[in-house]
C-alpha cells in the first residue's frame, strides 16, 4: 500500500501554512530530517515532567529521567538488534566515531598498523583517523571507487588481506552518491582476515534496516537528527566484548565508580563512555522518532523513496548541461542524488532556490576526497524524506531550469 | 543573491581584468576553503600605484563578480587607497544584499587583493577572521 503522504505531511509542523505565504519544499533530509509533532511533543513533555539528574539523585524526578533515558537505550537496542549495554549515547555520529578512534583504536593499534577507509567517506569518518594516524604513525589505506561510485572490491580484498590491516571504517551509504557499499560481503571479508569493523550508518539508518548481529560489525555509529529525532544525540553500538576492555573516552561525572586524589576507577560499559549529565529528554525523543518511523511499513517507505528518486533522476536527466553523479539509478542510489550544472555554481543555485523556499544542499558535503576523485570542487544534492511529494520534485526541477536560463541569457 | 541584479550576472559572464599578466610585481592566491572558490590576483606596482591588475579564478557568481567589480575600481589607485578599501566598500560595489552565508563569497576578492599588497610589503597575510570581522563591524 502506498504511503499516505498527505497524512504524514500533517504531522510535520514545518509544513504548516505560514503567515508570509511562503511554502517550504524541503529536499535536504540527508543533512538533517524535519521533526514530526510526536518527537517535538516527546522532547517538551520530557523536559516538563522528567527533568532530573539521570542515575544521580534519589528523588522522583531523577527516577523519571533515569527511566526515560534507560527505556530509550532499550528502544535503540531493539531497533538495531543489539543489547542495551552495547548502546552508548553520544552527541552525534561524529562523536561516536571519535570515541572509537580515541578509545578503541588509540589503545589497540600500534605504529605501522593500517586503517582502511573508502573514498565514499564523510569527513566524520576520515578526520578522526587522520588525527590518529598523525599521532601514532598508523597508515591509512584508501579504497577507490569506479566512475559510478561503486567500491573497487578487488582493492578491498587486497587491503583486508594485508596482515598490517587492523580496522576497516566504512560508510553504510554515501552522503553524496547515495550508493550503499555491499556490507554483507565487505564485513565478513574483514572478519575472515581478523580486521575489526566500524560502520558509519548516519545515512543508511533512515532508509535501510540495520541489524548489528546480522551485519556482524564491531562498531556502528549514527545520529538522531537524521532519523527524525532531535539534535544533540547520537548512538554508538559497540560489540560487548570490545567495550569491556576499552578505556574511557571523556572523563568526568557519571563515568566513574570511585575517585580518590590520585586515581579513578571507571564504570562498566555503557556508562564508562557517557561522561557528564546525559541528554535524557533527547534520548526519549529519539526513541519516539524510532517508534514513529518503524510504525510505517518498511516496504512502503522504501517504495516511496524509490518512486521520488526515480522521478527526480528522470526529470534532472532532461535538464541540459546537468550532470548526475553516481550510477544515476534509484535501484543503486538511496534517498539522494547529487549533480553539477554547467555555468551555475552550486552555491548560486541553492541560494536562488532557497529564495523560492526550495531547500537543497550545496558544496563538498563534507566529502572532499570524494569530490577530488570525481574531479569537481562542489556539487548540489537533492535528498528526499517521507514528507516529500512528486509535485515538490517537479517544482524544484522547474526552478532549476529557470535559474539556469537566467544565467545563460 | 538577487537574480534581478543583472550587473552581477554580467560581470560573472564577462569578467573585467580577468587576464594573466606577463610581468607582475606580485602574484597572490587565496581560497575560500568552505566552498573551494579560488582567486589569483596579480599586480604591477609602479611608484606605489597599481599600474595594472589581472586575476584568474573560479567560483560562484558573487565571488567572481565581486573580483571583477573590485578590479575595475582599482585602476590607477595608490596602494594606500587599495589598502584602505573596506568590506563595506566591496558590498557597496556589489549593490545587492549580502547575507551572512554569502559574505565570504563577496569578500574573497578583497581578501586576495589585500594579501597580495601585504605580500608585496612583506607583511603577514590577514586571516579570514580579520577580513570578515572587518565586514561585520561595518554592517
Amino acid at each position: 500500500m502506498p504511503l499516505d503522504t498527505a497524512a504524514i505531511r500533517r504531522q510535520f509542523p514545518f509544513l504548516a501554512p505560514r503567515v508570509d505565504g511562503q511554502t517550504i519544499v524541503y529536499l535536504d533530509s540527508a543533512a538533517t530530517a524535519q521533526k514530526p509533532s510526536c518527537v517535538i511533543d516527546a522532547l517538551t513533555e520530557a523536559m516538563k515532567t522528567s527533568t532530573g539528574g539521570v542515575r544521580r539523585g534519589m528523588h522522583p524526578l531523577s527516577e523519571r529521567a533515569t527511566t526515560l533515558y534507560e527505556s530509550a537505550r532499550q528502544e535503540v537496542a531493539r531497533f538495531i538488534g543489539a543489547q542495551p549495554q552495547e548502546i552508548i549515547f553520544t552527541k552525534n555520529a561524529t562523536e561516536s566515531i571519535n570515541l572509537v578512534a580515541r578509545s578503541y583504536a588509540a589503545s589497540v593499534l600500534r605504529e605501522g598498523d593500517v586503517i582502511v577507509l573508502t573514498l565514499l567517506e564523510h569527513h566524520s569518518n576520515i578526520v578522526p583517523w587522520l588525527q590518529l594516524s598523525e599521532e601514532k604513525g598508523i597508515a591509512i589505506r584508501w579504497i577507490d571507487i569506479d566512475d559510478a561510485g561503486r567500491l573497487r572490491m578487488d582493492e578491498m580484498e587486497e587491503a583486508l588481506s594485508d596482515p598490517r590491516t587492523k580496522l576497516l571504517a566504512v560508510t553504510g551509504q554515501s552522503n553524496v552518491l547515495g550508493v550503499r557499499p555491499d556490507l554483507a560481503t565487505v564485513l565478513p571479508m574483514a572478519k575472515s582476515h581478523g580486521v575489526r569493523t566500524l560502520v558509519d550508518a548516519a545515512q543508511r539508518i533512515v532508509h535501510t534496516p540495520v541489524d548489528v548481529r546480522a551485519l556482524d560489525c564491531d562498531f556502528l555509529a549514527f545520529s538522531g537528527h537524521k532519523l527524525f529525532g532531535p539534535d544533540g544525540i547520537g548512538v554508538l553500538y559497540g560489540r560487548g566484548e570490545l567495550l569491556r576492555d576499552m578505556p574511557p573516552f571523556l572523563g568526568g561525572g557519571s563515568m566513574i565508580r570511585t575517585v580518590d586524589r590520585a586515581h579513578f576507577l571507571p564504570e562498566d560499559p555503557p556508562y564508562r563512555f557517557e561522561a557528564g549529565t546525559p541528554p535524557a529528554a533527547e534520548a526519549h525523543a529519539l526513541a519516539a522518532a524510532i517508534r514513529w518511523l518503524t510504525a510505517l511499513p518498511l516496504q512502503d517507505r522504501e517504495a516511496h523513496a524509490h518512486t521520488l528518486l526515480s522521478h527526480a533522476i528522470e526529470r534532472l536527466r532532461r535538464v541540459k548541461g546537468l550532470h548526475l553523479l553516481g550510477p544515476g539509478t534509484a535501484d543503486e542510489q538511496c534517498g539522494l542524488i547529487s549533480f553539477t550544472l554547467n555555468g551555475v555554481h552550486p552555491h548560486d543555485l541553492t541560494d536562488l532556490l532557497g529564495q523560492r523556499g526550495i531547500c537543497l544542499r550545496a558544496g563538498h558535503h563534507c566529502a572532499q576526497p570524494l569530490h577530488d576523485r570525481l574531479g569537481i570542487t562542489a556539487s548540489t544534492r537533492l535528498s528526499v524524506g517521507l514528507y516529500n511529494t512528486i509535485e515538490e520534485i517537479d517544482t524544484c526541477v522547474h526552478a532549476i531550469e529557470e535559474i539556469q536560463q537566467a544565467f545563460q541569457q | 543573491m538577487d537574480l534581478s541584479a543583472e550587473h552581477i550576472l554580467d560581470h560573472y559572464r564577462h569578467p573585467h581584468h580577468k587576464v594573466w599578466l606577463e610581468h607582475p610585481t606580485v602574484t597572490h592566491a587565496e581560497q575560500n576553503w568552505s566552498c573551494g572558490d579560488a582567486l589569483i590576483v596579480q599586480l604591477c606596482i609602479e611608484d606605489d600605484r597599481i599600474a595594472a591588475i589581472g586575476w584568474s579564478g573560479e567560483g560562484c557568481a558573487v565571488s567572481q563578480a565581486a573580483m571583477s567589480l573590485l578590479s575595475e575600481s582599482l585602476e590607477d589607485t595608490t596602494l594606500t587607497e587599495a589598502e584602505a578599501l573596506s568590506a563595506r566598500d566591496v558590498i557597496d560595489l556589489l549593490a545587492i544584499p549580502i547575507g551572512a552565508r554569502r559574505l565570504k563569497c563577496a569578500l574573497l576578492g578583497l581578501h586576495t587583493l589585500q594579501n597580495a599588497i601585504r605580500a608585496f610589503r612583506s607583511l603577514p597575510p590577514l586571516t579570514w577572521g580579520e577580513t570578515v570581522g572587518n565586514a561585520e563591524q561595518t554592517r
